[in-house]
């Protein structure tokens, strides 16, 4: 965002001393201030409301509730923990950014160094419209196309092949399950990540570049010498950025991931993750502490992405402030 | 490397010529002139079949209430934080912005259910609400952006002339924004056209009838799609890929023609 470090003549800013006020400034700088200060406590309004709703549970399970593996809504014994989402969260998330983190750079090289510059716009366009698919409708598609596929072809295959890992232990029932939920999440993050990376690749000045180049390194060794310690920064945030997107991903995730209680490492089982677990069963929730504890994973869910949204924002004006130039997504 | 990275680009090209061809294919087959007309008909033991009438007319509305909740408050912030705000001030509001952009739309559902619908019931009005929270940031940015590019000799010829500060900011500098804020809100309502989990919360026990009132729960497309999808009827999976199909063209169209007139703008506008 250019506009954050653009400089503004401060003669039309500064203010005008000795000069009246007028009636129609201060209504303009009073309601725009109220509306940007509105937008700020929006922020806080979510989280105290977040809270709000937790608290029976938050107040009946206290922190035992995030490494307790339990969810059991039967009356008279109901308990609930949020263990196994975190756990279904992990590894869905990460694995897909594991798996998309260097698909996204390959994707941002070929768009700034390699390709013609004549497909380089189109490309670049279509990248960015994988983004725009709504998650609804890549979970419809990861229901009834990509979940048989997986279950017929691609788990049975890995089993075969690997099954000793103990990663790739049964192939699913049905199409449902952690390993189709954590393609469907690479398929979303993907243009996300590889997007903010092209424009860090862009950002990396040309001298530098071409020095590297004039004194006989490959095109490989440049990048990795040059254009990958120079975005370093900024690969990092769009990383973080991309993770967010996985970890507060609901509708496509609980579509194909087929739920239930995650306590394997199996990839091809069910499972939940947080988000998943709350698109699930919110409706169908039955006692207060059953809502509360659904909430109370909203809550763990907002945490993690405050934070993991605070420290890319951090990174990224850092880093824009370092480079001179806007990253914008 | 290099065969890697076009590897790379292969693959993402190919998986969005895979699902959009798939939506094409499988939404074309079922997409009729009944379906867009056509409320869902429950031909009893929870048999509903026909048309998606209520979800088209309850998109349009939820997500007209939200462009226009969203619109006055974005421009409002980007004209504080442009014009008026110190640099401290600036950069603490666009990071609360950037992150309020990060929350999962799931948690923003969570948050309007507690703050409107507990005590009240859902209504088109807190799903509106919904999708403005995650529009706001996308308005404002873009508007702050095109407030930027906005050449300052605009602003002190203006006020040089002796017209006040506010109606400076209004007549003179914000007409020269009006296409960047059309394009930043074509981006944001497209991005919000295809969001379900806020509206899972607070806009999702409807009748079958269409409905354009939003003082009770609407129908909307993508909520549609995804209790359709979850059913075991081939034909319901035939109606949610037709209603994606629309979805899809819908979002296709208003992102890559928004795109398309934010360069011309941005093209325009620096050419002064």
């Amino acid at each position: 965002m250019s506009s954050v470090d653009a400089p503004v003549a401060d003669a039309s800013r500064r203010p005008f001393r000795g000069r009246r006020l007028r009636l129609g400034d201060v209504l303009l700088q009073g309601v725009a201030g109220a509306a940007a200060l509105g937008a700020t406590v929006l922020l806080g309004l979510i989280a105290w409301k977040v809270v709000d709703g937790a608290r029976p549970s938050l107040s009946k399970f206290g922190l035992g509730f995030i490494t307790r593996i339990a969810w059991n809504p039967v009356p008279g014994h109901e308990i609930y923990g949020a263990a196994s989402f975190l756990f279904g969260t992990a590894i869905t998330s990460l694995v897909a950014l594991l798996i998309a983190a260097p698909l996204a750079m390959g994707i941002a090289l070929f768009l700034t160094e390699l390709s013609p510059r004549l497909i380089r716009g189109p490309v670049t366009a279509l990248v960015e419209t994988l983004a725009a698919i709504p998650s609804v409708v890549i979970g419809l598609w990861g229901i009834i196309v990509l979940g048989p596929q997986l279950r017929l072809h691609v788990e049975p295959w890995l089993h075969k092949a690997f099954g000793f890992i103990p990663l790739f232990g049964t192939p699913s029932s049905s199409g449902a399950s952690v390993f189709t939920a954590i393609v469907v999440l690479t398929i979303m993050i993907l243009p996300i990540v590889s997007s903010i990376t092209r424009e860090l690749f862009l950002g990396v000045p040309h001298d530098l570049k071409e020095g590297a180049l004039a004194l006989g390194a490959t095109r490989w060794e440049m990048t990795r010498g040059v254009v990958f310690p120079y975005a370093r920064g900024g690969i990092a945030a769009a990383l973080i950025l991309g993770l967010g997107r996985a970890v507060g991903e609901a509708i496509a995730v609980t579509q194909v991931i087929g739920g239930g209680l995650l306590v394997s490492w199996n990839l091809f089982s069910t499972g939940d993750t947080l988000a998943s677990k709350i698109a699930n069963e919110y409706q169908s929730a039955t006692s207060r502490l059953q809502s509360a504890s659904l909430i109370y994973l909203a809550l763990i869910l907002l945490v993690f992405s405050l934070v993991m949204n605070v420290a890319a924002q951090v990174i990224v004006r850092r880093v824009s402030r370092r480079m001179g130039i806007g990253v914008s997504r | 490397m290099e065969a890697f990275a076009t590897f790379a680009a292969v693959i993402a090209v190919g998986i969005l010529v895979v699902v959009v061809w798939s939506v094409a294919r499988r939404g074309a087959g079922a997409l009729n002139l009944d379906l867009l007309t056509k409320d869902p008909v429950d031909f009893a033991f929870g048999n509903v079949k026909e048309g998606l009438a209520n979800a088209f007319a309850g998109t349009i509305v939820l997500v007209g209430l939200a462009t226009a909740m969203t619109l006055p408050v974005g421009i409002l912030v980007a004209i504080y934080l442009n014009e008026f705000a110190r640099a401290s001030v600036r950069t603490g509001v666009s990071l609360a912005l950037d992150v309020l952009n990060g929350v999962p739309a799931i948690v923003i559902g969570i948050f309007v259910f507690g703050l409107f619908v507990v005590g009240h019931g859902q209504s088109g009005f807190a799903g509106s609400f919904a999708l403005a929270c995650l529009m706001l940031p996308l308005v404002s940015r873009a508007t702050m952006e095109i407030l930027a590019l906005v050449p300052n000799s605009l602003r002190e010829a203006s006020l040089a002339l002796g017209v006040p500060r506010w109606r400076t900011t209004l007549s003179v500098v914000l007409p020269q924004t009006i296409g960047g804020i059309v394009t930043g809100t074509t981006l944001a309502v497209a991005r919000v056209a295809g969001e379900t989990a806020p509206l899972l919360f607070t806009s999702s026990i409807v009748g079958l009838r269409t409905s354009w009132n939003p003082h009770h729960a609407l129908q909307s497309i993508p909520v549609a799609i995804f209790e359709l999808s979850e059913q075991p009827d081939p034909a319901d999976h035939a109606r949610a890929w037709a209603a994606a199909l629309v979805l899809l063209l819908f979002i296709l169209f208003a992102s890559l023609g928004a795109r398309w007139l934010a360069t011309r703008g941005r093209r325009k506008l620096t050419q002064r």
